[in-house]
């Protein structure tokens, strides 16, 4: 075959423009930064901004089709998390705007670094091959790694940082150990490929695809922070930067839930009854570590990383469900997680005051009397990690349980129904505090949030509030979306 | 857009307006508002005016959410009535008792005394399954906030237990909610009830047990039933009085409603099969909250016990599965939370003069407060059951039916009637008799024109139930018979399905 037919045409450009934009500007943001005369404020935060603005529509109006041969597919999943992560970008650089210039930190690689990490996740979640998610994964997680220590004289930072460089390597050489076991099983690293050979007359050994699809599984798991590979979560989301935190508890997650979504349900699907039994164990056993550790947590931070295993617990009851609607009820709840999170850590964020002063939750003691707009918000977010009707959180449970009890998965659903309620108690003890007790020094002494601030906390309240009462303009997408 | 739809929005829309309104016409403006709905409200007994339809008005069904269908379908009929009405009526009243009560953060307690009217309605009203767990754990937010920031000593305790027990109870009701839905298609309570009553969906035994059982737990916590009950007494005790008197006349009322609405229609079966039990239950909650009733030093909690043992009654009369038990038991419904609440109120008026709930605290009020001990006078021969007050009309519906189910149940149920006079009177004496101490007479000033605003209302209703019951009882009558024949019509049918299987295999002998 001629040379030529290898070569990327404008359409494959096209497809993989929200990419070439976010990376453009992060590059430009780095030039810009060196040249930046000392002492002169870094716009680098606007440029991304602008950036992402821009690489949003790019990224909702792709045509569908395969780019670059096949290593990267924009389909409706693709499209729904590529638009995911740009969003959470967005949110993300807001709420991190008065953070870094409280922290004197202010400069354009925090941004750079955010945008690199977007270009990561779009790559792994458009990506139908196995070397194309490996890729992808590592562009994002090497930013992640040097984001969760960016205060570098922060030792909680450092710490943060290398717990997560450390325990995530290990987990990436699981993952390509996987890949290699696959492409020795099956003699592809291409996704529909693998799929192909499995359900072809000749199927490779199952014990060989199993051995694969486990070390793949681990590795993926460790990503999304599910039991028993949750272990680095609390201490990174607790050590690292409040917006980082935020950052990583959603955007990475988001984008190696749909690498699981992609592989399994629709891979590896011809051998489910192989790996759904595992998944299934690990879902509950993240539920409930998840659910009870957080019971004990008196820093707001560690409180959310634990919350945040937990809602990676719900969301593996989706991927156990293994169907449609329940690959459907993973993404809408991923994108309602994501607005939710976002917005409780970008509260966390503006009242931490500089060096994280104030995180335990008892620092929180009156924040309805002084701030009611930040409490009233925080609430709304806290309703929805509960899952009360009318937020995001509610419909994404609801939604998750309802394909659980399609696929006959009733214990599970009775476990993790029962689950929320039991998290409803941690997180009341957080409204309990902001509303119940009289203000104390932390809350006394509490500037207005700025307007980037502001934005970031309004935005996702919207986005809660709007995906419990329409949701069906997230479902939808989802639905259509879905693998199968 | 029905009359019902603007009902049940208005508080959603002055729950907002209450938050933009300046801090200090709060007050007025809930009260105009909550008073404003109430008259509107009125509106919804026009069709129910001399005639008794059996069917819905006010219905508006569209859709909400494509996918899962999920309609916003609300209706009114003989039974959500009055317990609409009960509500807007209430909330004004709620607002008045609290005018000086409440003197910390006013604009966001007004706002959720709003706010648990709209979610409260809503409840009542829900024809879509789906809509009804969302409106069920809406009123539970406000509520939560009501008793964690306006109440006493330990309310944070209380309103955290009160959250996780609800909580708790209502995601295993959602779990059957989806199980249904999963099963039929659609989340339309009428729609269900209609492939139920056609026998397009039949469940096997195990499975409608499980699914009642599911239902059944999340309003028993809610009624309470016992065992169930303990959140009660923290949730009334460390409730301010306005957070009492929502708790025990309306939002109690949305578990027997849920029972009678839900529990029965859906699964006639199971709840046939667990009458015998729940009616132990009811009975043993008749006379347990009696008896503690009876020895509660502090005056909150014996009106909250008294409620355990109250709402014994209405349970009972439900799961009698006769008309007069389900017409007693709806009537019970309506009375217990005008004569409760009235109670509430007026242990609030006496907290108000003396800052104790101990009834220890008070002896002998009647000598300078007249008025006030003859208006709990009434309230408490309401309450025992006095004939030409309302209660009576309830209790001896509902004992007249339990004797025509089981006669054994009457006996034991009466005797909560009888310990109801123990301990309501005994009350009474204590706080109102005897010599009045120095300190008490000082504080104890006579009932004001707001108090009387506030309580005069609900002692007029007392008198008019009890002695014209025919105002209320035909509509809910109808709406009861078609429930009941609803459950009768299934279990004939139910019955009759093991006979096929035993004729087929005598067949194959053959």
């Amino acid at each position: 075959m001629p040379i030529a037919n290898y070569l990327p045409t404008n359409v494959d450009y096209a497809r993989f423009l929200p990419e070439l934009i976010l990376t453009l500007a992060g590059v430009l943001i780095m030039f810009l930064e060196a040249l930046r005369p000392e002492g002169k404020r870094s716009n680098a935060g606007l440029l991304s901004i602008l950036a992402l603005v821009v690489a949003l529509p790019a990224a909702l109006m792709a045509t569908p089709g395969p780019a670059f041969q096949g290593m990267l597919v924009i389909d409706g999943m693709g499209t729904f998390f590529r638009t995911l992560v740009i969003v959470v970008g967005l949110l993300v650089v807001f709420s991190s705007t008065d953070y870094l210039r409280r922290e004197n930190q202010e400069s354009g690689e925090y941004y750079a670094l955010i945008l690199f990490s977007i270009v990561g996740q779009c790559v792994m979640v458009t990506a139908n091959e196995l070397v194309m998610i490996f890729i992808g994964l590592e562009i994002s997680s090497i930013a992640s790694y040097i984001l969760a220590g960016y205060l570098r004289d922060d030792a909680r930072n450092n710490e943060s940082a290398l717990k997560y460089f450390l325990l995530g390597s290990f987990a990436t050489a699981f993952l390509l150990y996987g890949v290699a076991w696959m492409y020795g099983a099956t003699g592809s690293t291409n996704l529909t490929a693998i799929r192909a050979s499995l359900i072809s007359g000749a199927p490779p050994p199952e014990a060989l695809i199993g051995v694969a699809a486990a070390l793949i599984f681990v590795g993926l798991a460790f990503k999304i922070s599910a039991a028993p590979f949750q272990g680095w979560a609390p201490d990174v989301y607790q050590g690292a930067p409040a917006p980082v935190s935020a950052f990583l508890t959603v955007g990475p997650k988001a984008a190696a839930f749909a690498v699981l979504l992609r592989i399994f349900l629709g891979s590896l699907e011809p051998i489910a009854s192989r790996w759904a039994p595992a998944i299934w164990v690990c879902a509950l056993a993240t539920m409930v570590v998840g659910n009870f550790a957080a019971i004990m947590q008196s820093n707001i931070k560690r409180l959310l990383a634990y919350s945040s295993i937990a809602h990676a617990g719900y969301v593996l009851v989706a991927v156990a469900a293994n169907s449609g609607t329940g690959s459907a009820a993973a993404m809408f709840y991923l994108a309602a997680y994501a607005f939710t999170n976002i917005g409780a850590f970008a509260v966390v964020t503006y009242f931490s005051r500089k060096g994280e002063r104030y995180v335990a939750i008892d620092d929180f003691a009156g924040l309805a009397q002084r701030q009611p707009g930040m409490a009233a918000m925080l609430t709304i977010f806290l309703l929805s990690l509960i899952g009360v009707p009318l937020t995001g959180g509610f419909f994404g449970k609801f939604y998750i349980f309802k394909a659980a009890l399609d696929s006959k998965l009733i214990w599970l659903t009775v476990i993790g129904l029962l689950n929320s309620a039991v998290a409803a108690y941690y997180y009341l003890r957080i409204l309990v505090v902001m509303y119940f007790r009289e203000p104390g020094e932390s809350v006394e002494t509490l500037p207005p949030a700025g307007a980037l601030l502001q934005i970031a906390v309004y935005g996702s309240a919207v986005g809660t509030l709007l995906l419990g009462i329409f949701p069906s303009l997230v479902l939808d997408f989802a639905n259509r979306a879905a693998i199968r | 857009m029905t009359l019902l739809d603007i009902v049940l929005f208005l508080p959603l829309v002055g729950f907002l307006l209450l938050l933009i309104l300046p801090k200090e016409s709060s007050r007025m403006a809930a009260m105009v508002l909550s008073s404003v709905i109430f008259v509107v409200s009125l509106g919804l007994l026009m069709p129910y005016w001399f005639q008794y339809p059996s069917g819905h008005t006010f219905s508006t069904d569209v859709q909400w959410i494509s996918y899962p269908p999920i309609r916003y379908h609300v209706a009114l009929d003989g039974l959500s009535l009055w317990l609409v009405l009960l509500s807007t009526l209430l909330t004004p009243i709620a607002a008045l008792v609290s005018w000086n009560y409440i003197d910390k953060r006013v604009k966001e307690y007004y706002a959720f005394l709003l706010l648990l009217e709209f979610g409260v309605i809503g409840v009542f009203i829900s024809m879509d399954l789906f809509l009804f767990y969302v409106f069920w754990e809406v009123s539970l937010v406000p509520m939560y906030f009501l008793i964690g920031i306006w109440g006493h000593e330990r309310r944070i305790y209380a309103a955290v237990k009160f959250f996780l027990f609800t909580m708790a109870g209502s995601v295993l009701m959602l779990g059957a909610i989806i199980f249904l839905y999963n099963r039929t298609g659609t989340f339309d309570y009428g729609q269900i009830q209609g492939m139920i009553q056609t026998g397009s969906l039949v469940f096997d035994q195990r499975t409608e047990l499980v699914l009642f059982l599911a239902f059944f737990i999340a309003f028993a916590i809610k009624v309470p039933i016992f065992p169930l009950h303990t959140w009660l007494p923290d949730a009334h005790v460390e409730a301010p009085t306005a957070g009492s008197l929502m708790l025990a006349s309306v939002m109690l009322k949305m578990g027997t409603y849920g029972l009678l609405r839900f529990c029965v229609t859906l699964f006639p079966d199971a709840a046939h099969r667990c009458a015998p039990w729940i009616a132990g239950l009811a009975i043993i909650g008749i006379i347990y909250g009696a008896l503690v009733a009876l020895v509660q030093p502090n005056m909150k909690k014996l009106v909250a016990y008294s409620s355990v043992s109250h709402l014994g009654f209405v349970v009972l009369g439900i799961f009698t599965f006769t008309q007069q038990g389900l017409d007693g038991a709806v009537y019970q419904m309506l009375n217990h939370g005008i004569s409760t609440g009235a109670l509430f109120i007026l242990v609030g008026y006496l907290y108000e003069r003396r800052h104790s709930l101990e009834i220890s605290a008070y002896g002998g009020v009647a000598t300078p407060a007249p008025n006030l001990a003859i208006i709990f006078l009434i309230t408490t021969l309401a309450s025992i059951g006095l004939p030409t007050l309302n209660n009576f009309i309830g209790e001896y519906l509902v004992l007249q039916g339990t004797a025509s189910a089981n006669f054994g149940w009457a006996v034991f149920a009466s005797l909560g009637v009888i310990f109801s006079a123990c301990y309501m009177l005994w009350l009474y004496q204590r706080t109102f008799f005897g010599r009045a101490s120095e300190s008490l007479s000082h504080h104890m000033p006579d009932l004001t024109t707001r108090e009387w605003a506030a309580i005069l209302p609900l002692v007029l209703l007392m008198v008019w139930m009890g002695s014209f019951a025919q105002t209320f009882l035909p509509s809910i009558s109808v709406q009861n018979a078609a429930i009941l024949e609803q459950t009768k019509k299934l279990r004939t049918e139910r019955v009759a399905i093991p006979a096929r299987p035993v004729a087929e295999v005598s067949r194959a002998n053959r």
